[in-house]
């Protein structure tokens, strides 16, 4: 095996992070939560300037209002979802009776109307967006999680139901939290932290908010898909932990706008925030390369206006914390696979479905995920400032000599503060640019991962001669790999991988430096195991084999993207 | 010079070559500047006369020797240093550089981030080790805004104060701006383009073209050669452009065409000239001797032949002059096997 030049970090899982600060009355998101109603104010005035600035004239307002009221209509005729509220029909019928009035009136009166229009549907929307952040229901639903999850953790690993309520295990064992801890909580009481992390597993969400919990951080608002809102049980802890509602449904103007001032102020107020900023789940199970702009630029925007309007306080940067979640099995790892390749087959037009609906399916997708013996990982990375440089634990950002760095002045124009909109949006792209490479450089191998990526790229070298889908499609009882020729290919990505890790370039866990064929042994069984068909087996002779090419190409693609295969 | 308003501080412009010297000149039109040079006689000369090479240098002109003192006094910087002493400036100037910086460079080269590839033909060298000037600037410094100069700009007309255009490439517009703000005059017109690295990359594929026509012109040969010569050579540009993730259009602009236009007919054209000498039978290292300036497309030419071994493809042009460089081949031979050359669709990426 390779030499490692550093060492792996190794997990403490008894480590207990105290509440950084132990009033949490003086959190932003608190006193937000508090002052709920003059938020949404703030949010729907400032949404309506921004909107009169994009669509100056009254009549290009009324023309955006007319392609708001018709897509509205398009979406709860044709994609309606049980959260929708029941006025939906009576309220865009009225904006479009209010709308043919306008025609009868002359052009103050007009102006004046359609601002009135523009008023209620923001208001509408802020109304919806907003979170129900309440902080005693924080307390609470953060203890039932903690709870219950961990009484179900202790009764599948210990099994019979007396385990329920003498377990030994806490989530902990169970989730490992890695990297950067000490740091994000020191930037956590020195500015405002944006955290995007990866995005794999309808999970996700609360994990990561176990995740801030346990590391003693305040709550953090984030945007949470509508569906998951359509679950009461869901629902109520989403409220809890500082959720507010994003429908990706409603692509309009004036909703993206609601959306993005709510953020954009949230951020300003100095709540911590979290974004994913992948958009959706990785259907293929890749880290993400691609970011989605839109809440980012909030960020960036945010920090500027913080610069604009504070002229000392360090209170007011903004640092970004890349986060990595780990599985070894993500539940939906099947269906998202099959949309991956539908969409890339085809480019068929995906309908953001209502897959949650009832509170049974999350139920039982919640115990089973929390059962089943699955570990997972949670890598913290190092913070960034808006520009794409780390930050030091004191905040400061540094460059690449060690010197401190001025981050005002990234926003300076002659020696002034400026407002300049494409400058932002360039700024965005860099900085989303620097987390897809943090998000690969924090990226901790697990033995699961490798071995899914050495069968698979066997696989694709050993049938060149087919392409992508030929070779997916291949009938799975007649694969089979040489446990020899396996070995010594994981050997070598092993390596290389090793490689990687002593230059910086990727993370990986401690169970990967081991003996080769317990570490393949380990990564085998652990690999999507609770699919029905697995990605990989032993079979009686102990070579490698596969019951679903799908499986094993999701879990193949966590590890893309650092140009292994040039190795196998 | 030293002014307390920042609207009017001077504007900074590094190297003193001919290139260097000329913008300089156009920008005192508009505004103060500072021109940096390396070498102190050049600084004393400027300052004791006014003139640099026989030209003259406005009065808005003030030459320094010092790096440090140039970064603190201008927020805009035109660095336009040959491509060899590009990373060396850059390293010097990197500790003064703050985000407020705005840099558009003129340098028509390209920098290999790997060490004794030159010497060692074993070395692979990726796209990824091949820096055009800004994304040098933007690793090296804290520069962000940044931007580049390119287009039909031969140096010599331009200190006649002839009519011309350029294009100023940034993805940034307030650096496409400010550029704009600062060159224009009555006599000089100035193009905005966000492609950056597609305008970098036709200012550094010509110049390897022009030597080409260069030599076709020391070879006697007349203005059908030429043509041929453009319109071929335009099309291998693309296809070493779209490598290094230029896009088409960049290359059919100004600073494209136009670009190559100007240099493939120059005798003010340095990379043509030393074409022409090449043509009329001279060996490199002679001519590379008798030259006071670098000739670009020299060291063009050898990186993209090096680069594309990498990729197995093809640049029949640009690898016959290398293989003359060398002394592998006459230019005569060369000229023959372009002719016998099996590349024979006019064109087919449009």
């Amino acid at each position: 095996m390779r030499k490692l030049l550093r060492t792996p970090q190794k997990i403490d899982t008894s480590r207990i992070f105290g509440p950084i600060l132990v009033d949490n009355e003086v959190w932003p998101v608190v006193k937000m939560a508090r002052n709920r109603k003059e938020f949404m104010e703030r949010v729907i005035d400032e949404s309506f300037m921004r909107l009169k600035n994009l669509r100056p004239g009254t009549n290009s307002l009324i023309d955006e209002l007319e392609l708001t009221r018709y897509n509205e209509k398009l979406r709860y005729k044709t994609n309606p979802w049980k959260v929708d509220p029941e006025d939906d029909f009576v309220f865009w019928n009225s904006v479009k009776s209010r709308l043919v009035d306008l025609e009868t009136v002359d052009k103050s009166e007009k102006e004046k109307q359609a601002d009135a229009i523009l008023q209620d549907i923001i208001s509408r929307y802020v109304h919806e967006i907003t979170g129900n952040f309440k902080p005693s229901h924080y307390r609470l639903a953060r203890r039932i999680i903690e709870f219950g999850f961990s009484r179900l953790l202790n009764a599948s690993r210990i099994k019979g139901i007396s385990a329920l309520w003498k377990g030994n295990l806490t989530l902990q064992d169970k989730i490992h939290i890695t990297g950067e801890t000490e740091q994000i909580r020191k930037l956590a009481k020195i500015g405002t932290i944006v955290m995007v992390p990866t995005h794999f597993s309808n999970i996700d969400s609360i994990l990561i908010g176990w995740a801030i919990h346990t590391l003693g951080l305040p709550p953090f608002i984030y945007g949470a898909g509508l569906n998951l809102f359509n679950t009461e049980i869901f629902a109520y802890f989403m409220n809890s932990l500082g959720a507010y509602k994003v429908d990706r449904r409603k692509k309009n103007l004036i909703y993206l706008e609601s959306l993005r001032t709510y953020s954009s102020l949230a951020i300003r107020d100095g709540c911590h925030s979290l974004f994913f900023p992948g958009g959706t789940r990785s259907r293929s199970g890749r880290l993400e390369t691609r970011l989605k702009l839109g809440l980012l630029g909030t960020a960036v925007e945010a920090q500027r206006i913080n610069y604009q309007q504070n002229e000392s306080g360090r209170q007011s940067k903004i640092f970004v914390v890349p986060v990595v979640i780990n599985y070894n099995f993500v539940l939906e790892a099947p269906a998202l696979i099959r949309d991956y390749l539908e969409q890339k087959g085809q480019e068929r037009y995906y309908a953001e479905g209502d897959n949650y609906a009832k509170s049974g399916r999350i139920l039982k997708f919640l115990v089973e995920f929390f059962t089943k013996g699955n570990n997972i990982s949670v890598s913290i990375g190092r913070g960034l400032d808006l520009f794409g440089n780390y930050v030091n634990d004191e905040g400061m950002s540094i460059d690449h000599h060690g010197n401190r760095i001025n981050t005002r002045e990234y926003f300076m124009y002659k020696g002034e503060i400026t407002a300049d909109t494409q400058r932002e949006v360039e700024y965005t792209r860099m900085l989303s640019e620097v987390i897809v490479k943090e998000y690969h450089r924090i990226n901790r191998v697990q033995a699961s991962h490798l071995v899914a990526f050495t069968a698979f790229q066997i696989l694709r070298k050993k049938h060149n001669n087919l392409d992508f889908y030929s070779l997916l499609r291949l009938p799975v009882d007649e694969i089979e790999i040489e446990y020899g020729e396996f070995r010594k290919a994981f050997s070598r990505m092993r390596d290389r991988v090793i490689d990687l890790f002593n230059a910086d370039k990727i993370d990986i866990a401690i169970h990967l430096i081991g003996e080769i064929d317990e570490v393949i042994d380990l990564g085998i069984s652990n690999v999507g195991m609770y699919h029905t068909l697995r990605p990989l087996l032993k079979n009686q002779k102990g070579n490698i084999i596969t019951q679903d090419m799908n499986n094993l190409y999701y879990y193949h693609n966590r590890t893309e993207g650092y140009d292994l295969e040039k190795f196998i | 010079m030293t002014s307390k308003n920042s609207s009017d501080k001077p504007v900074g412009v590094i190297g003193a070559g001919s290139f260097g010297s000329a913008i300089a000149n156009i920008l005192a039109r508009n505004t103060d500047v500072l021109l940096y040079s390396r070498k102190p006689e050049v600084v004393k000369q400027i300052t004791e006369s006014g003139t640099l090479q026989g030209q003259k240098l406005s009065d808005r002109i003030v030459a320094t020797g010092n790096l440090q003192y140039l970064a603190t006094q201008c927020d805009v910087i035109f660095p336009i240093v040959p491509s060899d002493n590009f990373p060396q400036m850059v390293d010097e100037l990197s500790p003064f550089i703050k985000p407020y910086h705005i840099l558009i460079h003129g340098t028509k080269g390209l920098f290999v981030a790997k060490e004794g590839w030159e010497a060692d033909p074993e070395i692979k060298i990726s796209k990824d080790d091949v820096y055009t000037m800004s994304r040098l600037i933007r690793e090296k410094t804290l520069a962000v805004r940044v931007g580049c100069l390119a287009g039909p700009n031969l140096a010599k007309e331009l200190a006649d104060n002839q009519p011309a255009a350029t294009v100023v490439a940034s993805r940034f517009n307030e650096v496409i701006a400010e550029g704009q703000r600062l060159l224009r005059n009555e006599r000089f017109q100035v193009y905005g383009s966000s492609d950056l690295v597609g305008i970098e990359l036709t200012g550094v594929l010509k110049n390897v073209i022009a030597i080409a026509a260069g030599a076709l012109s020391g070879m006697g040969y007349g203005e059908n050669a030429r043509s041929m010569l453009i319109s071929r050579g335009l099309i291998e540009m693309i296809y070493v452009g779209h490598l290094l993730g230029a896009d088409t259009k960049a290359f059919l602009g100004l600073a494209g065409i136009g670009d190559l236009v100007a240099t493939c007919s120059s005798k003010y054209s340095r990379n043509f000239t030393v074409g022409e000498r090449l043509g009329k039978g001279e060996r490199i290292e002679e001519i590379m001797l008798s030259m006071d300036e670098t000739a670009e497309g020299i060291n063009t030419i050898r990186i993209i032949v090096h680069l594309l071994k990498e990729y197995h493809l093809r640049a029949p042009i640009t690898e016959s002059l290398n293989k003359v460089l060398n002394g592998d081949m006459t230019i005569e031979e060369a000229l023959r096997f372009l002719m016998k050359s099996p590349f024979n669709i006019d064109f087919d990426f449009l």
